[in-house]
């Protein structure tokens, strides 16, 4: 007996699922984490934008929270694992680090979807601050830890600056493609 | 396929997170306890990308190139006459360094000084700015049928720029001299006294561990010294420059924040350590540590990039 999706359990009129309409579906529930990728691709690019890195922490931890939060089947936990070694292979951390931040992000966000979904812009956006703060505490504890000196922490308390700055205008990105090009029930 | 019972299935589900979390940490030891492991997935990750980054790199540096046409065509006359005077002090100072050659030559010649063997250099392009914000480096794409080695001397037109750490076969990885961990033996070419330039991720790295009873002069020139046999001896590398707190800094020739084109240069030498992490300490002692007048008790950080 085939397996049934949990979409076809809802009642309504809906196109026969066709290969093409399978590929659309697939393709829009793996635009957020390919999304992501690319950000952290194009970040470590050569465009020689000063300070270009230290969007990296901000983008990737809001992709993450934002997905987590509004729809976890597209940021599963294996792709966090991997955006996470992506970016340590890409920058320079020390590899794994940025792969336990962006599980823990993951986790938290998993963990407060129920709360946070109903709620408006501005509680999910404190509450990521307040995610980010402890996720790029912990990343300047454990670098600071591998490297056994205190490092300065202006550039961490930048990265800070820096992702509760983005995070506003991802979210209105991601609110837009959540409604329209990476919705799967579109297809 | 096979169907797993809804219980399964979700205790699994479950378990997907703390599994992966306890992955995450693991690679972390590993990464921690075998660094040469790292490195290498590192350079393999870097050698997938480095021909994507470089096609990148050639419509943005075609963009760039217009604007500076752009902006030079502006000021092109005045330049015209700025670069007649210069040419004319040049011509001038060309007479003064053929004559000096020539004496140089006659005076080696009496000597019987030894030539030291001119080094074999390639130049590679920087196609990324592999920089963190708790690192600085640059990622180059080395070209088909050419090999790279650690510990190659990396220098822009103006002066030195770092030194090659991780070599993969389409990439390798230059450290800049204003990295946090960047510590390159010098000379101050006025009082010949040593000195080291230690980065600190800043654009102008710190000048110390010069003699007591010497003081750079602002505006001195500094150069390489073959101290340690991590670089060889005479690279100019910039001039000290005073901040406004009373610390010497080194303003360096080469254009660290926009690095392109490098020439690589192989001088052999030996002291070269593997590459670590950012901010990688290594507690070893050197046998010539007093000979840079470091503070006792602290570790002489000699012969890594």
């Amino acid at each position: 007996m085939p397996r049934i999706s949990r979409s076809e359990h809802l009642p309504g009129i809906r196109p026969r699922p066709t290969i093409w309409r399978r590929l659309d579906a697939a393709a829009r529930r793996a635009l957020p984490a390919a999304f992501t990728a690319l950000l952290v691709l194009l970040l470590c690019a050569p465009f020689d934008i000063p300070q270009q890195q230290a969007m990296l922490p901000g983008v990737t931890m809001a992709s993450v929270f934002f997905w987590s939060v509004f729809r976890p089947a597209s940021m599963p936990a294996p792709i966090v694992f991997l955006i996470g070694m992506l970016y340590d292979l890409l920058s320079f951390s020390p590899p794994g680090l940025e792969a336990v931040t962006l599980l823990l992000v993951h986790a938290v966000g998993i963990g407060m979807r129920h709360s946070l979904a109903r709620q408006g812009f501005v509680v999910v956006w404190f509450s990521y601050l307040l995610v980010a703060f402890v996720a790029i505490v912990l990343d300047f504890a454990l670098l600071c830890a591998f490297t056994l000196r205190l490092l300065p922490p202006q550039p961490a308390l930048f990265e800070l600056a820096l992702s509760a700055g983005v995070y506003p205008l991802l979210s209105a990105l991601f609110t837009w493609a959540h409604r329209g090009i990476a919705d799967p029930s579109r297809a | 396929m096979f169907s797993l019972s809804i219980q399964l299935r979700q205790a699994l589900g479950k378990l997907t997170l703390p599994l992966l979390l306890a992955l995450a940490c693991l690679v972390m030891l590993v990464g921690q306890a075998d660094r040469r492991l790292a490195e290498s997935a590192r350079t393999g990750v870097a050698d997938l990308l480095a021909p994507f980054y470089s096609f990148l790199a050639q419509p943005i540096d075609r963009v760039r190139a217009i604007g500076r046409e752009a902006h030079s065509l502006i000021g092109v006359a005045e330049e015209n006459e700025r670069l007649r005077a210069e040419n004319q002090r040049l011509r001038r100072w060309y007479d003064v360094a053929m004559a000096l050659a020539a004496e140089n030559a006659t005076l080696k010649s009496n000597l019987n000084w030894m030539p030291e063997p001119a080094p074999s250099f390639v130049t590679a392009r920087a196609v990324a700015d592999a920089s963190g914000v708790y690192a600085r480096s640059v990622l180059l794409f080395v070209p088909e049928g050419q090999t790279l080695t650690k510990g190659m001397v990396a220098l822009d037109a103006a002066g030195l720029v770092g030194r090659i750490t991780e070599v993969g076969s389409r990439s390798a990885r230059v450290m800049l001299i204003n990295d946090m961990t960047s510590h390159v033996p010098v000379m101050l070419e006025a009082s010949h006294a040593p000195a080291i330039v230690a980065g600190d991720n800043s654009a102008a790295p710190r000048l110390m561990d010069y003699p007591e009873d010497v003081r750079p002069v602002e505006g001195e020139r500094v150069v390489t010294s073959g101290a340690a046999n991590a670089f060889p001896a005479g690279l100019p590398v910039g001039t000290v420059h005073y901040l406004p707190s009373g610390q010497p800094v080194l303003e360096p020739y080469a254009r660290l924040d926009h690095v392109g084109i490098l020439r690589l240069f192989d001088y052999g030498l030996s002291a070269i350590t593997p590459p670590e992490a950012p901010g990688r300490v290594i507690l070893r002692n050197h046998a010539d540590e007093g000979e840079f007048g470091t503070v006792p008790g602290r570790p002489a950080q000699i012969g890594r990039g």
